[in-house]
């Protein structure tokens, strides 16, 4: 056991800082909504890129750095710590291009790649229909054959940042006869053409961080078929395994620094002295330090036995349960700021309640620690 | 950053494991929890194989190996609740060996190291300590006071009523003591010693965790209603999902205060407080769980899921509760905060 970073991993930590420090995003936009703030993150993966700073865990051969791990989990952190923005292209640099690289052709692999890394093209995920949530392969998006191209109609939601997207990771299905998960086909779906329009899809918070995708016969290459037709829920396994990789460790430090923040304004107003606060603040103190050690368990586990442990899905459940009661707590520390429309708090305990839907329901969660870790065995789904 | 043990750390924790299964079967445990005995002969194995002294120096007689390795005896010891005076003896080692005078060490450490004499550690309010597990076979007892600072005792020197505790897999006592009983621990500062005791203990309650979940899981597997196993319906599985959550945070913090008190003592103090508030809550959530989850037959004599409750409840309060360490946690984050706030 050695819970510290070796030489190494110092040196990167170290060299990423100084970049960190040496390179601020410019301000947040005060307006122009939505899009100018797209734009600016936009420009912000551009100059992550330029230094060789946007994709460190990619390998060396796709314009990453061939980073370790346990890298890649600092790299997060840091950039959780710096509170800089996270890249425009979050999801072709997390999801879509570490998929192709499993499942893509060459072609396919040169084709893609470098534009997600430089945000040339931003990438969107259309897997969650309204009527295929947690049982994802149930979706019903169909694609048919029509000659050396497939015609897709269907819907998709949730999906973010699909007005700024060149690219869809959409999984579809391509074969009604045979069961749920064998007549999925994963394509990559052109958003630049009429037959796919885009409607934002407004939150509790009253931004639109997702849209909803209505396709109607839309046209995709034969090409555009990754990792071959009926091989779908595979790819999309890959896709989702990398969801819950890599952005742990920013999301664990956010809830970090949130946490420090509430701390100080308790500090400030004489809570910390009060013992029914100060209980609460140390509880939470105490769950933010377990999150931290499981997610870098978990990670060691993955190094060292090559595959994951139970940690995964504990941390995601941990992490989203805590952000809610840290953001509910706030409000009580904060006082009425906290529920006055526009200000940060209110919007960190609203966009909170999202946190134990998105990436996999708390119930999902336990299904499958209780399936796969406890091996319980499963409930059979109702007719 | 690496979570997993050596090589030979994984043949300790094995052999341990093995050990027990054989020589401190449930059966076993339960004869000596109705006689409200411990077990002579198991502890003597103990002993010979070096077990009390694993994390005593050489020089006294140990194996001079650390704290991670003495936790994984503990866990072990938890798992199995072998009725033995393990835990008293190593936390008053550990205060004794961190914070005593050469001459305290020298006087108590071989005995302690060695198994022939067995120690206990409790924490006293105004001279007296409750429920002091190991006492009635201690021939040293430490005391610490509310402030930290700790006296040595020899047996005779305590006033010592032993106290049958809801957990009687071990035994216990009162200990009172006047203020010029004994001697001070070293120069009677501050102990240091304290925080790899709450590593110690918190240990025990990750083993006891642990087994309360394993013994579940079994159990509603096989249990059926209905005509399903109970553990396919989901107000049972997410219990177990929360068992094992609960107790992969104790597990977790207990692991990283383990290694800092070998490798980061600086960090010790909050990541023992924080070990010994997670496991506690941890311990008794998880095995109260046990209970609710073998439905009536966890409520009986006759299933074993009760001496883990038991024993839990004694661990949990050991050297302060969940609360406790919470409030010296809000104390040290109240610290940070004033020492950044004039740097």
């Amino acid at each position: 056991m050695d819970l510290t970073f070796s030489p190494e991993e110092i040196a990167f930590r170290d060299e990423l800082r100084g970049w960190l420090a040496a390179n601020q995003p410019d301000p947040e936009p005060a307006e122009g909504g939505e899009d100018a703030h797209y734009a600016w993150r936009r420009d912000w993966q551009r100059r992550l890129y330029d230094a060789g700073w946007a994709a460190p865990a990619w390998p060396t051969e796709y314009g990453g750095r061939g980073a370790s791990l346990t890298e890649s989990a600092i790299y997060y952190e840091e950039i959780g710590r710096s509170r800089t923005p996270l890249a425009a292209n979050t999801l072709g640099l997390l999801l879509g291009g570490p998929t192709l690289m499993v499942w893509g052709t060459d072609q396919q692999k040169e084709r893609y790649l470098p534009p997600i890394l430089s945000a040339e093209e931003i990438w969107c995920q259309g897997f969650s229909e309204p009527e295929a949530g947690s049982d994802l392969a149930s979706l019903k998006t169909k694609a048919v054959k029509d000659g050396e191209e497939w015609v897709v109609t269907g819907q998709k939601v949730w999906t973010s940042g699909a007005q700024y997207s060149k690219w869809c990771m959409l999984v579809a299905r391509t074969d009604g006869a045979v069961p749920k998960h064998k007549g999925l086909t994963y394509f990559l779906m052109d958003m630049e053409q009429d037959a796919v329009q885009v409607r934002p899809l407004r939150q509790i918070t009253g931004e639109s961080e997702f849209n909803e995708l209505f396709i109607e016969e839309a046209r995709i290459p034969g090409a555009n078929v990754i990792g071959g037709v009926g091989n779908g829920w595979k790819v999309a396994l890959t896709t989702l395994m990398n969801e819950r990789a890599g952005l742990g460790f920013a999301l664990q430090i956010r809830l970090r620094q949130l946490l420090d923040d509430v701390i100080s304004i308790a500090a400030e107003r004489g809570l910390l002295d009060d013992a029914l606060y100060a209980d609460q603040l140390a509880e939470l103190h105490t769950r933010c330090e377990s999150i931290r050690l499981l997610a870098w368990k978990g990670l060691t586990d993955v190094e060292r036995y090559g595959q994951p442990g139970p940690e995964g899905s504990l941390v995601k459940w941990l992490w989203s349960d805590t952000n809610q009661r840290l953001t509910q707590l706030a409000v009580d520390i904060v006082g009425p700021e906290a529920l006055t429309a526009g200000t940060s708090w209110s919007y960190e305990f609203l966009r909170a309640r999202g946190n134990t839907i998105e990436g996999g329901t708390t119930e999902v969660l336990k299904n499958i620690i209780a399936e796969r870790v406890l091996g319980l065995p499963r409930l059979k789904a109702a007719a | 950053m690496d979570f997993g043990l050596s090589d030979d750390q994984r043949e300790i924790q094995r052999t341990a494991r093995e050990l027990l299964a054989e020589r401190a079967k449930p059966e076993r445990v339960r004869e000596h929890a109705e006689a409200g005995t411990s077990d002579a002969t198991l502890w003597r194995e103990l002993c010979e194989l070096g077990w009390p002294g694993i994390a005593i120096s050489e020089q006294h007689g140990g194996q001079g190996l650390g704290q991670i390795e003495l936790s994984m005896l503990c866990e072990e010891l938890g798992r199995s609740l072998a009725p033995v005076p393990f835990l008293g003896s190593v936390m008053a080692a550990t205060v004794i060996e961190q914070d005593g005078s050469p001459e305290q060490r020298e006087r108590w450490l071989p005995g302690l190291a060695s198994g022939e004499t067995a120690g206990a550690l409790g924490s006293a309010v105004e001279g007296t300590a409750e429920l002091v597990i190991g006492a009635p076979e201690a021939a040293v007892i430490v005391l610490v006071d509310e402030e930290g600072s700790g006296r040595v005792l020899a047996a005779d020197e305590a006033e010592l009523t032993p106290v049958a505790s809801v957990d009687p897999t071990r035994s216990s006592a009162r200990v009172s003591a006047g203020e010029d009983a004994g001697e001070p621990l070293g120069d009677g500062g501050a102990c240091a010693g304290l925080g790899r005791a709450l590593v110690s203990v918190s240990s025990e309650l990750v083993g006891v965790c642990d087994r309360a979940l394993a013994m579940t899981v079994d159990y509603v597997k096989e249990r059926k209603q209905f005509g399903v196993p109970v553990g396919a319906y989901q107000a049972v599985s997410h219990r177990c999902a929360q068992m094992l959550l609960e107790t992969e945070q104790a597990r977790a913090t207990t692991a990283f205060a383990a290694w800092a008190a070998d490798a980061d003592p600086d960090s010790l103090a909050e990541a023992a407080a924080m070990a010994k508030a997670c496991a506690s809550s941890a311990g008794r959530e998880v095995t109260a769980s046990a209970i609710q989850a073998h439905g009536g037959i966890g409520f009986t004599w006759e299933a074993d899921v009760h001496w883990l409750y038991k024993r839990a409840q004694i661990d949990a309060a050991l050297l302060g509760g969940a609360t406790r360490h919470r409030r010296r946690l809000a104390g040290i984050l109240a610290d940070r905060i004033g020492a950044s706030a004039t740097a």
